[in-house]
């Protein structure tokens, strides 16, 4: 059967499985809808954490990314497991034991002001509208490339899957999707790595393989050769990074600081029963992700030589038929620059003739290792597993920040559950119908944005959770002016050294040596600062809330999450 | 009300439980920030099977330690909530 029908019939059937779930798990309370009845076990919302956190970009890109950084592609392997530390020691369980349902209620009620929870709805609904238009992008380049339909019907067929389950099922409905989506995406990334691992090192654990010897030449190191190779063709050495060391400490530590702040991402720690489950399921979380990310940099080894030695100096005539198909979407580009009719891949921007992009490595894979068509076809519903698991996740922090934390806890407290429960399915349609708007007309700043998203998290939210659990002396004027404080200062630098916005800048010109996607580690410690000194010389927060701070220190008498108190 | 014994029982609780976070998260910070930026060049210099040791721990050693850190952190509280009485029933 050929990639296309093979394609069809899977992605098909993940389809179908989806929606089957949605309806058996319908939500019908707010409750159910915000924070799945808080009944979830700890090892599936492990899983749907798992899924949640894990977006197209992790899915497609990352790898890409690695394989042609090397080792400065680390920076998003430990930034992006790094932070479950932080959300695991720091703030999953007293925020369980806080019992709210969302970030903006946790901040909310402990800082006692609707003003800071408004600062918090707009930070959450930033960075989640942020995210969430990269996810809808990324099923439109799945459809378009695997079944040959138009991006924008990608889109909108993506709009309505994710439309089906979320506003039917809430939470509950996409924390068990999430569950069938990591199994799915996580067969569709080990498959093809462990076939390629096999056929390049003869070690069937892509882990290990990499730092094995190649099967073709006993003796060599795969990771030796590759150095040798990349030395060759005149880029840095592969396990050598290029980059300045404090940007890269900067730009990691704000990914780790980011992620634990992300809201998407936290709110799923409502879901358990119980502080100690929200304790376990950080780290089955970081067990089911780190089977991704300790196999993506073995990909991207592999990648990375497989490419080398089948394009390198070879004749353009003899590339085989996988260069050819993805010729035609662009993501490879050949240009005989010297007429030789041989292909020249060189870090040296003048004579290089290729140009491949980052998505290619994963997407590619299975063709360039000639891996069965039904593997192919496995790497297209993953990638769609993927983009839509992290987008329904955003999606839901999108309407209960809408319905409830705007509508219920300000402007209509009177509404009833059931109208709130409705209005979180207008606001959760409403969200949708605006990500794929964005997913069909993307703003040239998407990309950009991605960076900022993290540095928004990492300025805003971390420092305000962080002190408000551990710090009781902490009061709202100082939570308010860090958050602003923290939020202002990231979108400056960025707006400064990202677009250029106050006159042409160099990486010169950054501060300490700091790239606007490390930013967030400074705009961090800025709002820790900020909120510590005014806290310092405002009045301390009534005793009512010093109380409740100390008792989310102890997880004796966690009720599940609720909206009262 | 709680007395005044139980107060300070519960203050110990949590003392023990920043003691707890202090050490993990140094750990945390020596393996990422040292082991795999700041030192990875002179680390590189010693192998682990193909492996140059920096940059291994940078996109290996540290994501298994990370997870070791939270592994040791669920079962050193859920003890400590146990000793401390604080744990749900």
């Amino acid at each position: 059967m050929d990639v296309q029908i093979w394609t069809y019939i899977i992605v098909g059937l993940s389809f179908a499985l989806y929606i089957s779930i949605a309806v058996w798990s319908r939500a019908s309370s707010t409750k159910e809808f915000y924070v799945a009845g808080g009944g979830v076990s700890s090892l599936a919302n492990g899983m749907a954490t798992a899924a949640d956190w894990m977006s197209a970009a992790s899915f497609i890109s990352m790898a890409g990314i690695i394989s042609f950084a090397g080792y400065d592609g680390s920076v998003y392997l430990m930034g992006w497991t790094g932070g479950y530390v932080l959300l695991a020691l720091l703030l999953a369980p007293y925020l369980r034991k806080f019992g709210k349902f969302t970030v903006p209620d946790f901040i909310g009620e402990r800082y006692y002001s609707n003003v800071a929870r408004t600062v918090a709805v707009i930070c959450a609904l930033f960075v989640s509208f942020t995210y969430v238009a990269g996810q809808m992008r990324g099923v439109g380049i799945v459809f378009s490339r695997f079944l040959e339909v138009d991006i924008n019907t990608g889109v909108i067929i993506g709009m309505f899957i994710v439309l089906f389950y979320a506003v039917l099922g809430g939470m509950k409905g996409i924390t068990y999707t999430q569950v069938a989506q990591y199994v799915i995406l996580i067969f569709a990334y080990m498959v093809p790595a462990i076939f390629i691992s096999i056929q390049l090192t003869g070690n069937p654990v892509p882990q290990l393989g990499f730092g094995s010897t190649l099967a073709t030449e006993p003796g060599v190191y795969l990771l030796d050769k590759l150095d040798g190779l990349n030395r060759e063709l005149g880029f840095a050495e592969y396990t050598n990074g290029s980059k300045s060391l404090i940007d890269v400490f900067a730009i990691t530590f704000a990914l780790m600081v980011g992620t634990a702040g992300l809201p998407h991402v936290i709110v799923r720690f409502f879901t358990v029963p119980k502080v100690r489950d929200a304790r376990s399921s950080a780290g089955y979380a970081l067990l089911f992700i780190a089977i991704l990310y300790t196999t993506a940099p073995a990909v991207a080894a592999f990648a990375r030589t497989n490419l080398i030695q089948t394009v390198s100096n070879q004749p353009y005539t003899t590339m085989p038929d996988w260069f050819k198909k993805w010729e035609t979407t662009e993501l490879i580009k050949f240009e005989d620059k010297n007429a030789d009719g041989l292909i020249q891949y060189v870090a040296d921007k003048d004579k290089n003739e290729l140009k491949i992009d980052n998505d290619i490595m994963v997407l590619a894979n299975p063709e360039i290792a000639k891996l069965p068509n039904w593997v192919i076809a496995l790497v297209a519903a993953g990638g769609l597993a993927a983009a839509l698991s992290t987008a329904a996740g955003l999606l839901l922090v999108i309407s209960a920040a809408i319905s409830h934390d705007l509508l219920k806890k300000q402007l209509m407290p009177k509404i009833t559950e059931k109208q709130e429960l409705l209005a979180a399915r207008t606001a959760s349609v409403f969200a949708v119908v605006v990500a794929g708007y964005f997913g069909i007309k993307p703003p040239g700043f998407v990309a950009a944005v991605v960076a900022l998203a993290f540095g928004l998290a990492a300025a805003s939210f971390f420092p305000a959770i962080v002190l408000g659990i551990f710090y009781k002396r902490m009061n709202k004027e100082g939570a308010v002016a860090g958050m602003v404080g923290g939020l202002l200062l990231m979108i400056y630098y960025i707006l400064a050294f990202k677009f250029n916005a106050f006159g042409e800048t160099t990486p010169k010109d950054w501060w300490f040596g700091i790239s606007p996607e490390g930013f967030g580690t400074v705009a961090m410690f800025a709002n820790f600062f900020i909120s510590i000194v005014i806290s310092a010389f405002t009045p301390p927060p009534p005793v009512r809330v010093q109380h409740l701070t100390e008792s989310i220190r102890y997880p004796k008498g966690a009720k599940a999450a609720t909206a009262h108190h | 009300m709680k007395t005044l014994e139980e107060t300070e029982k519960l203050r110990q609780y949590w003392q023990r439980n920043l003691r707890i976070l202090a050490i993990l998260l140094g750990i945390w910070l020596l393996v990422s920030c040292f082991l795999s930026i700041f030192f990875a060049k002179e680390l590189n210099a010693y192998h682990l099977g193909g492996f140059k040791l920096g940059f291994w721990f940078a996109q290996q050693g540290s994501i298994y330690v990370f997870l070791l850190l939270i592994v040791i952190y669920v079962r050193q509280m859920n003890s400590l909530d146990k000793q401390f009485d604080v744990d749900e029933k």
